[in-house]
């Protein structure tokens, strides 16, 4: 076992010790290895760039680190060059050899495998030069392209647990919470209540022992930065947990994570036990009399359990069911004792507050939401990926600058923020400054960071059906407006894509929508019917071509719509006979060909099939 | 499977508040959920058979029927949604005549649903015994399923 570290002065002397060991000017080729590139193979990249390494001799003159998730998902895989930090995407294994003669060892750029712009046409050489990330402000993430996760020398030799050294070492706890109030963070999993009054509020509740959670249950369909941190930078959230419990007094901690993402759990686990090893974690840290330890606890893929109470159940080896909150978790939480739960990407702020001082922070962002936000931004959008952008930041600027615009020339129609409880915000308002307050405003909510683009094949009547199937069977039924509620609302929508629904329809689902808000113990229940409100506020015209001409404009919804074959287009290939499972696209080779409406059973096969764009939905 | 169980619960100090991760342990030994290792598990832990129960129906990871030789998870997020994972879905329901959730009569295909993966770049996801497969298409989709051996029926008549 490593000897502890046994005082702040210790840790600092090691952490230069371990910066004096790395030299920066030895070449670096960090490969993103996080789960999105992981998908795309990238394993088999790793095992060829260490084959190579070996092969040619060259261990200890060019390092090589697989690190967490670099955000930029869609040009994966990918890797960055240091020190010059060239960026090459869409890498393949047969681009190794030539990657580590030419760039390597050469200094040359290989151009193919550079990031092309797609609006100058020119190829781009330094990762900090591609607009996607030349627009963002990566103080929480940006540290994932630079470390092994799995490596806590690589985090101390960044300047990690500085901040832990720093508040342990001259600052009392009152003065730490005092910091997180002044920089005005708030809650980053989506409620976005300010986090240093709820550290104040468990530090005076009476009762012991005080727990201190780390809330990774990330549920939101179409979010993972929580994931990403946990995957690619485990420590910086370990270190959040310690200096938030050093403040609050609590000697318990609890990391609730989602059993689906299996490299977050080994990474965070991994992270724990080097901690301990080190004396950062477990009985007198830093030689202070300050005690903490921290256990991981495995969801069981329950949405409704990102909820506090729900998750406390969930850790207490209960069904996960909230509970009524006008006793508030910092006073009874976990078993009835002092809780203070927060998000993965909240604790990940907290070492920044405290190393660079809580009016540096302050002086990020907009009146009452300071800092930045990780953003997955995803659906019908060019650049793909996790960004970190300051509050109060445009829409417009994330969807267009950053994320490159919509795919295919099409016309954007939507952004989805906050997960099921969020809302679609519309064109008109993509000059909306991005925060809290703003996006609450626009009916929606910032939630825990998904941004789903949509564009004019996407109809909002599917879109508010989809969160309401979905939260129809995340309802954990205890409160019956939610369980009920949900229910006959999705019904309702049901009807309305069947081309059977009624003017009357938009008034009771809006009624409805408020009952169920106003009836449910939870946020669950409580924003539920934000998808189908924005949906009826902004897209009222898509209700009513459903309902009054029974068309759905989009082109989405079976029952409103009919494929055809346009004969213009039709080159007679047989595409899309060969793939249709009923026999529906008939026609001889080389003649133009036609879909039995009587036999069409609408699975989108041919229209997928088709080269030549001959298949019509209307 | 007495002895099975007694090394997972001992590896959480027995501690009834890791029921649900002793339980997914459990499902990871035996695929499922059997009974009977619910009840070695209540035994053990010295927790209600009741409370195991409520537990085990309560979360979406948790099988008590025996699954496919071969698992398939489809994504339906928002991000996989917005790109067409419905019309996949159909498509895999209508060759294994299942719906999501259930296993084939001959247990070689269980196909499930899942909420988001978080491989949204890659969308629509379609995870194969744990492999990933990404921007799933129709097409894509039936051909992986021929090569675990489901004979997709379509018209391949050469002319």
């Amino acid at each position: 076992m490593k000897k502890k570290i046994e005082s702040p002065a210790e840790l600092t002397r090691l952490q230069s010790e371990l910066k004096g060991r790395i030299d920066p000017a030895q070449p670096c080729i960090a490969i993103c290895a996080g789960t999105g590139c992981m998908a795309y193979g990238t394993q088999k990249i790793v095992d060829r760039f260490r084959e190579e390494i070996q092969a040619r001799g060259l261990e200890g003159q060019v390092a090589f680190r697989t690190t967490g998730c670099h955000g930029f998902c869609e040009k994966g895989p990918m890797v960055v060059i240091h020190p010059d930090r060239i960026f090459y995407q869409r890498i393949g294994i047969d681009d190794v050899p030539e990657i580590i003669e030419k760039t390597v060892l050469g200094q040359e750029v290989i151009e193919r495998l550079l990031y092309k712009d797609p609006v100058t046409k020119q190829r781009i050489v330094h990762e900090h030069e591609v607009p996607f990330y030349g627009r963002q402000m990566r103080l929480v993430f940006g540290s994932n392209g630079l470390i092994e996760p799995t490596s806590i020398e690589d985090y101390l030799a960044i300047g990690g647990y500085s901040a832990l050294a720093k508040a342990i070492g001259g600052m009392a706890p009152q003065a730490v919470i005092d910091a997180v109030i002044t920089a005005k963070l708030r809650g980053r999993g989506g409620g976005g209540f300010p986090t240093g009054w709820k550290w104040d509020a468990t530090r005076k509740a009476e009762g012991d022992p005080k727990y201190v959670i780390c809330n990774a249950d990330e549920g939101d369909p179409g979010a993972y930065m929580d994931r990403s941190l946990l995957e690619g930078n485990p420590h910086s959230v370990l270190e959040g947990m310690i200096i938030g419990a050093y403040a609050i007094g609590s000697s318990h901690g609890y990391i609730y994570v989602r059993n689906e993402y299996p490299l977050a759990v080994k990474n965070i686990t991994l992270a724990i036990e080097q901690a301990r090893d080190l004396g950062l974690v477990g009985e007198n840290i830093l030689g202070s009399g300050f005690s903490f330890d921290i256990l991981i606890n495995r969801g069981g893929g329950a949405f409704v359990c990102g909820e506090s109470s729900a998750l406390f159940a969930s850790i207490e080896g209960r069904a996960g069911e909230p509970r009524a909150k006008y006793v508030h978790a910092t006073d009874k939480g976990l078993y009835d004792k002092p809780t203070c739960l927060n998000n993965v990407e909240t604790w990940a702020n907290v070492p920044l507050i405290i190393d660079k001082g809580a009016d540096w922070y302050a002086g990020i962002g907009t009146e009452n939401s300071k800092g930045t936000k990780i953003f997955s931004l995803v659906g019908k959008i060019n650049n793909t990926g996790l960004v970190e952008v300051p509050m109060g930041i445009t829409l417009r600027e994330i969807v267009y600058d950053i994320g490159g615009g919509i795919p295919k020339g099409r016309k954007f129609k939507a952004v989805q923020t906050g997960g099921p409880s969020g809302g679609c915000i519309p064109e008109a308002h993509l000059d909306s400054p991005v925060d809290f307050d703003e996006l609450t405003k626009l009916g929606s909510m910032m939630g825990s960071g998904g941004m789903i683009v949509m564009d004019d094949r996407n109809c909002m009547v599917d879109v508010a059906k989809y969160f309401l199937a979905f939260l129809e069977g995340e309802s954990c039924g205890k409160c019956t407006p939610c369980r009920e509620g949900i229910l006959q609302m999705r019904k309702i929508l049901e009807r309305i894509c069947q081309g059977e629904g009624r003017m009357e329809d938009l008034d009771t689902l809006q009624w409805m929508g408020q009952a169920i808000a106003d009836g449910s113990l939870c946020a669950l229940g409580g924003s539920a019917p934000n998808p189908v409100l924005t949906t009826i506020r902004y897209f009222r015209d898509e209700y009513e071509a459903h309902i009054k001409d029974k068309k759905c404009p989009a082109g989405v919804c079976k029952a409103l719509i009919t494929f055809s074959v346009d004969p213009e287009a039709c080159t007679g290939c047989r595409a899309c006979a060969r793939v249709c499972p009923t026999e529906a696209a008939t026609g001889k080779k080389k003649e133009v060909h036609t879909i039995d409406a009587a036999k069409c059973i609408k699975c989108g096969a041919c229209f997928e099939a088709c080269k030549f764009d001959a298949i019509k939905i209307a | 499977m007495e002895a099975k169980i007694a090394e997972i619960v001992s590896k959480y100090q027995s501690n009834p508040g890791f029921l649900v991760p002793i339980l997914q342990d459990v499902q990871k030994a035996f695929n499922y959920l059997p009974r009977e290792a619910l009840q070695e598990v209540g035994t053990q832990l010295k927790v209600p058979i009741s409370r195991i129960f409520e537990v085990a129906t309560f979360y979406k990871a948790f099988s008590l029927t025996p699954r496919g030789r071969h698992q398939m998870h489809l994504c339906v997020g928002t991000a996989c949604h917005v790109r067409g994972a419905a019309m996949i879905g159909d498509g895999i329901e209508r060759v294994l005549e299942i719906k999501a959730g259930e296993t084939t009569a001959d247990l070689e295909f269980t196909f499930e649903t899942v909420n988001c993966l978080g491989a949204c770049a890659l969308g629509p996801v379609l995870v194969v015994d744990e492999e990933y497969h990404g921007q799933m298409t129709l097409a894509k989709a039936n051909k992986i399923l021929n090569k675990l051996g489901k004979k997709v029926v379509s018209d391949e008549e050469e002319d």
